[in-house]
């Protein structure tokens, strides 16, 4: 946690240089000079202006404080041998900071990791974060069907202090714990929930399947060869997932029955279908349902589902009731994953 | 590793394999039985498996008294691991090898899972084959059933043949009330709050082909064994044939809320908990169909 004080070294660079900060991109300078790209990190932040100050390396007092905070290294016990008044004085003002300099310290670091989690999704920001994926900077999937695949830092929160970073892996599209130690105390906050899907997103012809040392060997891609699915190119849909890369419980070799207990119930979470088109809802739906226009998407997949579990309908007569007690469980969403996105607003 | 030269001119003339499952790098092994070792029938075709196959079953039964030069007692101290990791694979399959690994699980002595929603549970040593020298040992997670890398480099070079295919899936057959709830909680990605259309589409599709493994399950009475959302997912097969009412109970059903005062009640009830409590609340909805119910509240508007 130094200061950097009397080496040429920025902040920023040698905050990104820590241990366990390797997943930090650089932030620029232009971009934090930019009040617009710190708008309401004022009140998230405690001395706010030391802070970005200490950031941006500007001293608050000239040369003087300069001075300060070489002795505040060497000479920290050694007060006997401070000579003449000016040093005195410089000495009187230095013990005020130096007290603060810790508080300072770590109110940069989180400016520097709200700044950086919107800097990250800035063009020039997820660019540098492209250049750090491409060496593999952030470390590969360790799911062995996803063989090695390189993963994006994320944040499962957007407020500090929630939870610590994490890697999400586009091969798999799931979220891991990082291997070392170290990032355990790296907030997750600083990369944000944001940043994983719009990277996706922004370069969809990435070859998201090869390992680092593979994508260097051969810089070709040949990502072309499908077609555009959901917005996305099919073949970087999860590819890690789907058939012969789902385990597969085996017994001396014989496969364990899904009818036994302990036999297998999340292959779900690792399959996807052999054709993908069967994912382009929107194209399918069209397809059926040529005549009628006024039903929207949601409801044409549910009708095709009740065709297929008309016979096991309760008695009791509450279906709908509870169908709608779940629509506000679930917030409307066909999906019944809670919805991560009402914290955004806190 | 380095320091197995010095370490077993002292230790393995009496203690062999209490040394080889203390070594760094060894901690996935569990120590073998003394009668295992020694009846043969455990050992059947390890001899064409193992260079030196008697000289290091000495070895690793500390009755090792051969006097040769190092290279060929280096030779032999590899054989001896070899040996020991196949019998391993044997081993542990058997009552007392299980146990001994479910203790080792228990305290976690294999890792913990690296996947978010798995919440650090613990793995169990697995090969990908029952070859030795093809595939290095994997990691299994019983919660989300999937085949992780292990962390460390010093694990990653152990042979999977050592652990095997089946072990772990014995394991769970052997003591099938160990196995993990299995959760539906997932990560979704999102840019800026919103979902991001093709992973949704992957996910929904996802949803479907579990929740018709699940009926499927049902059918046959299996247990399902998922601890959450139980309820909401076996609503959906149920109540997908009221869509078409959904709207007007929309408005009904407020109107209730704002009358009778149970209704919020129920709503945290059912998100808690499993089916019963849905039977609950489809009688809270009182014996009357909700359409006819809804029906009497409109006239009384009107």
């Amino acid at each position: 946690m130094s200061t950097s004080s009397g080496t040429p070294e920025s902040w920023i660079s040698s905050f990104c240089s820590l241990l366990g900060h390797e997943y930090f991109a650089e932030v620029s300078e232009e971009f934090i000079e930019d009040d617009f790209n710190l708008t309401g990190l004022q009140n998230q932040v405690a001395m706010y202006k030391e802070a970005l100050e200490m950031i941006l390396d500007v001293e608050p007092e000239e040369d003087e404080e300069d001075e300060d905070e070489e002795e505040d290294e060497d000479e920290e016990d050694v007060s006997g041998d401070v000579g003449d008044g000016t040093t005195r004085r410089e000495r009187r003002h230095h013990s005020r900071v130096a007290s603060d300099l810790s508080v300072i310290e770590s109110s940069a670091e989180m400016l520097y990791g709200l700044i950086h989690q919107r800097f990250i999704c800035s063009r020039a920001g997820i660019q540098q974060m492209a250049e750090k994926y491409e060496l593999g900077h952030f470390g590969v999937c360790p799911r062995t069907n996803c063989n090695q695949a390189r993963t994006l830092p994320v944040g499962l929160s957007d407020i500090p202090g929630e939870d610590t970073v994490k890697l999400f892996c586009p091969s798999c599209l799931d979220v891991y714990v990082p291997p070392n130690s170290r990032f355990q105390t790296v907030d997750g906050a600083f990369f944000g929930r944001t940043f994983g899907a719009l990277f996706l997103l922004t370069f969809p012809e990435y070859d998201l399947s090869r390992s680092a040392a593979e994508a260097a060997a051969s810089l070709g891609r040949a990502a072309d060869e499908q077609g555009m699915i959901n917005g996305m190119y099919a073949c970087n849909i999860a590819p890690g997932l789907g058939r012969d890369k789902i385990y597969e419980p085996r017994i001396y070799g014989f496969r364990v029955s899904e009818l036994s207990r302990s036999g297998p119930r999340m292959q779900w979470l690792r399959d996807k279908p052999d054709d993908m088109s069967l994912l382009d809802e929107a194209r399918r739906y069209h397809a059926e349902h040529d005549d009628d226009e006024d039903s929207d998407d949601d409801h044409s997949r549910s009708t095709r589902y009740s065709r297929r579990s008309t016979a096991r309908r309760r008695p009791g007569g509450g279906g709908a009731r509870q169908r709608q007690i779940q629509r506000q469980t679930q917030n409307g969403s066909p999906m019944a994953i809670e919805a991560n996105g009402a914290e955004s607003e806190l | 590793m380095d320091d197995y030269g010095t370490e077993s001119e002292s230790d393995y003339t009496s203690y062999w394999r209490d040394w080889f499952i203390s070594l760094r790098g060894n901690e996935y092994f569990c120590e073998i039985d003394e009668e295992y070792l020694t009846d043969r029938f455990n050992l059947t075709g390890l001899n064409t498996e193992v260079q030196y196959y008697q000289y290091a079953l000495d070895l690793v039964t500390d009755m090792f008294d051969l006097d040769c030069d190092d290279e060929m007692r280096e030779t032999i101290e590899k054989s001896a691991r070899h040996l020991y990791g196949l019998v391993h694979a044997r081993y542990i399959v058997t009552t007392r090898g299980l146990a001994k690994m479910l203790e080792k699980y228990k305290k976690g002595d294999f890792g913990k899972c690296p996947r978010v929603m798995c919440n650090s549970h613990p793995l169990l040593p697995m090969g990908l084959s029952d070859v030795p020298n093809l595939k290095p040992v994997k990691l299994y997670c019983a919660r989300c059933e999937d085949t992780y890398n292990p962390k460390s480099s010093r694990h990653a070079s152990i042979d999977g043949a050592y652990f095997g295919t089946s072990f772990h899936n014995i394991l769970f057959q052997v003591y099938p009330t160990l196995v993990p709830a299995k959760s539906v909680e997932r990560y979704v990605p999102r840019v800026y709050g919103f979902k991001v259309h093709a992973a949704a589409a992957l996910m929904r599709w996802q949803d479907a082909q579990r929740a018709s493994m699940r009926r499927k399950l049902r059918k046959m009475e299996v247990e399902s064994g998922f601890k959450d959302n139980e309820a909401e997912e076996l609503e959906d097969d149920e109540g997908e044939e009221d869509e078409e009412d959904e709207d007007n109970d929309v408005e009904i059903d407020d109107d209730i809320d704002e009358a009778g005062e149970e209704h919020p009640g129920q709503l945290t009830r059912y998100r808690g908990a499993g089916p019963v409590t849905i039977a609950g609340s489809g009688g809270g909805a009182s014996s009357v169909p909700s359409a006819f119910s809804g029906d009497a509240h409109m006239g009384s508007v009107a």
